[in-house]
């Protein structure tokens, strides 16, 4: 689960944060937090589908279940152990 | 009676709300046409007073131009007041379609379909030439308007970092299995003045068979050697896909607006946009009106040479007097607070002294970057920009912020 988290917070950092942009932790709001917007979800929701070759239904996608790297992670251990 | 108490307290909180939390829009009455000089009823009630406006999209002075108003005139006499139609049933009239012709022939596509405004152009264009087997990829500074044609849109939608053209590769190589793909960006951004760098854009876009959409509303008519817009400036005429502008900036300053381009893209606009469908055709006084601000241009670069001067001398004031501002070229000059109650309180400050000029915060701009935007006209003279400069100057003391830097700023006033 840490080594999950990791990953998503890199990505995240690198796709979202500006240079000057204050660190983020895994539970740093990220869609409420405007640090991620609805649109930007798209590339979030495909590199987690690619990385961990699992589909998310979009009804699964919510701003409410991507608004931490914490609970992206716990959405993305449920369709991996779905998978297994 | 379906509006009872509890409905009205619901909104009733949810403004005062928005007021508690200093995000309350109060309109100022303005009592004279739109122009440098303008007389202003504010707060409510208050007596006139006279000021310099600063924050006008009137970038090229026409708004209350005699010629532009004379042909308004004549189009009202000649063509009525309204046409109580959508453009299809029966409210084209032959003027409409003259505009199309010269809005096409102006910005070099392929053809030009009119809408109620830019705000509709941008609403319809995407719904109308692309599916959910497609992809939007766009600028994450992206004005509010596209963002909206991009939800009313079934196509995916995705962003890149602001003019960041490494970000914009990669997404065109992830979303490479998609059917279509739309770039999508501001011609010159609103609130930073900043141009997108088009010329980078098309190449990207050539190499990976994408479409590129460009809403030229803050450059059509001044930006480019002749006025045509950033396609012109950075060399890439005829290589835009799509453009969408206004005619409520500097082409005059009333209302509507327009998507030019490709041809069939047009076309499938005027069979399927649904804000061209069902709302009302641009009225022909307005079409007059527009009519002779392209013959003003396609006459003479003398105003967009005169703007592009004042610009270059009100920012050039500005850095010398010790603001922190925006990097650009262009006649939206962000003068940096990076504060929202300073930004408030500035503007306040700048009213007193004669000068018009709007702060802007988060939500409008991102947390953290409040400012004063300054936009210039050629309907500026140079004793306008200087009482303008001794304003700020004399604002920018009160405040401590002359020769400080974004640090010391924020260290003084926070974010």
């Amino acid at each position: 689960m840490e080594g999950l988290k990791d990953i998503i917070l890199q990505y995240v950092t690198k796709e979202y944060l500006e240079d000057d942009s204050e660190p983020l932790n895994f539970d740093t709001p990220l869609i409420s937090g405007g640090i991620v917007d609805s649109f930007s979800l798209v590339s979030l929701k495909r590199f987690l589908e690619n990385s961990y070759n699992i589909k998310i239904p979009d009804d699964k996608a919510t701003p409410e279940a991507f608004d931490s790297v914490n609970k992206i992670a716990v959405l993305v251990e449920e369709f991996v152990g779905k998978k297994g | 009676m379906a509006y009872p108490e509890k409905i009205r307290n619901l909104y009733q909180g949810q403004v005062k709300a928005i007021q508690d939390a200093g995000l309350f829009k109060q309109e100022r009455f303005i009592h004279s046409p739109q122009a440098a000089d303008i007389e202003v009823e504010f707060p409510s009630g208050a007596p006139l007073k006279k000021v310099i406006n600063m924050c006008s999209n009137n970038y090229l002075g026409l708004s209350s131009h005699p010629d532009v108003v004379k042909a308004a005139h004549e189009g009202l006499e000649s063509r009525g007041y309204g046409m109580s139609s959508v453009r299809f049933i029966c409210g084209t009239q032959d003027i409409h379609r003259e505009l199309e012709r010269r809005m096409t022939e102006f910005l070099g596509t392929e053809d030009t379909l009119l809408f109620p405004s830019c705000m509709d152009a941008n609403a319809g264009v995407f719904e109308a030439v692309l599916t959910k087997d497609d992809v939007m990829i766009s600028d994450r500074l992206v004005h509010a308007s596209l963002i909206d044609g991009i939800r009313l849109c079934s196509a995916m939608p995705d962003t890149y970092k602001h003019s960041d053209m490494a970000h914009l590769e990669e997404k065109l190589q992830l979303h490479a299995d998609k059917r279509l793909k739309m770039v999508i960006t501001d011609g010159v951004f609103s609130m930073d003045g900043d141009t997108a760098r088009l010329d980078e854009m098309v190449a990207l876009c050539d190499k990976y068979d994408a479409m590129l959409l460009v809403d030229d509303s803050h450059s059509s008519g001044f930006i480019g050697k002749t006025g045509r817009g950033t396609h012109e400036k950075c060399g890439v005429m005829g290589r835009i896909d799509i453009i969408t502008t206004t005619f409520g900036k500097a082409l005059g300053g009333a209302s509507g607006g327009c998507v030019s381009g490709r041809r069939e893209l047009v076309e499938m606009c005027r069979q399927r946009a649904r804000p061209y469908l069902f709302s009302n055709t641009i009225a022909p006084v307005v079409v007059s009106g527009v009519l002779k601000v392209m013959e003003i241009l396609n006459a003479s670069t003398e105003r967009r040479d005169k703007l592009e001067k004042n610009a270059a001398y009100w920012r050039k004031g500005l850095t010398e007097a010790g603001f922190v501002l925006r990097e650009g070229d262009t006649p939206i000059v962000p003068v940096m607070l990076f504060n929202a109650k300073l930004s408030q309180d500035f503007s306040k400050a700048l009213y007193d002294e004669g000068i018009y000029a709007i702060g802007f915060f988060f939500p409008v701009v991102p947390q953290g970057q409040a400012r004063i935007r300054t936009q210039i006209s050629a309907g500026h003279e140079i004793h306008h920009l200087d009482r303008a400069l001794d304003a700020f100057t004399k604002v920018g003391k009160k405040f401590n912020i002359l020769g400080k830097t974004k640090q010391d700023i924020i260290q003084m006033y926070g974010v």
